[in-house]
């Protein structure tokens, strides 16, 4: 029950585009894109990831398990972009300093898809995606022991790596990376 | 110690001496193995390095019948009151050897999850470094250990106290 243009070469320009809106070469990320107006697909080295609105991530996911036989999450995370110099984003994509990314394979379709979603520093919510897939809960638990992004509806978003009274959210960029302030000879520049 | 008349089968000696004695030949280590330094604790006391000719080839699990915590491997921040809890069911006469870099000051993990150097939770008796340290090297802190037990103070208090500062006499240890 696979789909037949699984292996299709997502740069290819599409057949007969349309008069505005090229199609979107892959069906899945149609099928969000019409679903939820407002997403952006792009193909990063030919997989196929769909740029969505943040308040949309637990219905996209619904959306995708549901109708879409997307059964499988393999992991939500996240990237923080507070140190790039150029920040690299589609057309049509408000970045912000946080992206929450979620990964979701369809075995019976043989497809992949990302999901990613912009989130602001001053409010970093997202709705939650454990109701879809249940497997997520230590994931989003692990993106908000080491970003402080919240998830809304989580059943238990407490720390899982650091201890239960750390201080500070150690994968952000602006959390200070070395317990010991470590110089070496000839080093150019302290961090 | 007066071994003149062992036709009489006795034989006198120092009570310190005896104490120490007793206490560095069956020296009890608590299984605290943590990481990668476990192995080569294994490795120290399988056949080859063989840590039984010390008298340490059990390996307590319960932190009351054991006399030494070798803290072999990376603390985790996580990981670092259960070390101390260990360390405080342990009955004096204890000590601590920190087997390894990590466990001695972090190692080459320099960041957010691993303690820096368990000697910030626990007093330490004698660092072995290595990545991991070779069972001769462990066994050389061992040897250190001992010349500790057998030229220091029989109670000893740790907090507020000076430093043990021992320079072991290879040629001179293990008298019998």
């Amino acid at each position: 029950m696979s789909d037949t243009d699984a292996r299709e070469n997502l740069l290819e320009p599409p057949g007969d585009a349309g008069p505005e809106v090229a199609p979107v070469p892959d069906v899945v990320a149609a099928a969000v894109i019409e679903r939820f107006p407002g997403s952006q697909f792009h193909s990063s080295h030919g997989q196929a990831v769909v740029y969505a609105a943040r308040d949309e991530l637990g219905a996209i996911a619904a959306f995708l398990r549901d109708e879409q036989q997307f059964t499988m999450c393999l992991d939500i995370t996240a990237v923080d972009h507070l140190l790039d110099g150029v920040r690299h984003c589609p057309e049509g994509v408000e970045p912000e300093r946080f992206e929450v990314v979620a990964n979701l394979v369809s075995h019976a379709r043989n497809r992949r898809l990302r999901v990613i979603c912009q989130v602001p520093d001053a409010d970093p919510r997202v709705p939650t995606v454990t109701d879809t897939y249940p497997g997520t809960n230590h994931a989003e638990r692990e993106v908000y022991d080491m970003y402080g992004i919240t998830f809304e509806g989580h059943p238990d978003l407490t720390r899982i790596l650091m201890p239960d009274d750390w201080d500070g959210h150690p994968l952000r960029k602006d959390d200070p990376p070395a317990r010991v302030p470590v110089t070496f000879k000839g080093d150019p520049s302290p961090r | 110690m007066g071994l003149e008349s062992l036709g009489h089968n006795f034989f006198t000696g120092q009570l310190e001496d005896l104490v120490k004695w007793a206490r560095r030949n069956s020296v009890f280590p608590a299984t605290f193995g943590l990481a990668c330094c476990a192995i080569e604790m294994m490795a120290t006391g399988a056949a080859h390095y063989d840590l039984a000719r010390f008298g340490m080839e059990v390996f307590r699990a319960s932190p009351r019948q054991a006399d030494l915590m070798i803290v072999a491997g990376r603390v985790s921040q996580k990981m670092a009151p259960v070390l101390r809890q260990v360390y405080d069911q342990m009955v004096e006469p204890k000590w601590v050897i920190s087997m390894g870099v990590c466990a001695s000051s972090g190692g080459m993990f320099n960041n957010y999850a691993i303690v820096q150097g368990v000697d910030q939770i626990v007093p330490v008796d004698v660092y072995v470094p290595g990545c991991p340290p070779q069972p001769e090297t462990l066994v050389h802190g061992i040897i250190t250990l001992h010349e500790q037990i057998r030229t220091g103070e029989l109670t000893r208090r740790r907090a507020g106290g000076e430093p043990l500062v021992v320079q072991p006499e290879l040629q001179s240890a293990h008298q019998s």
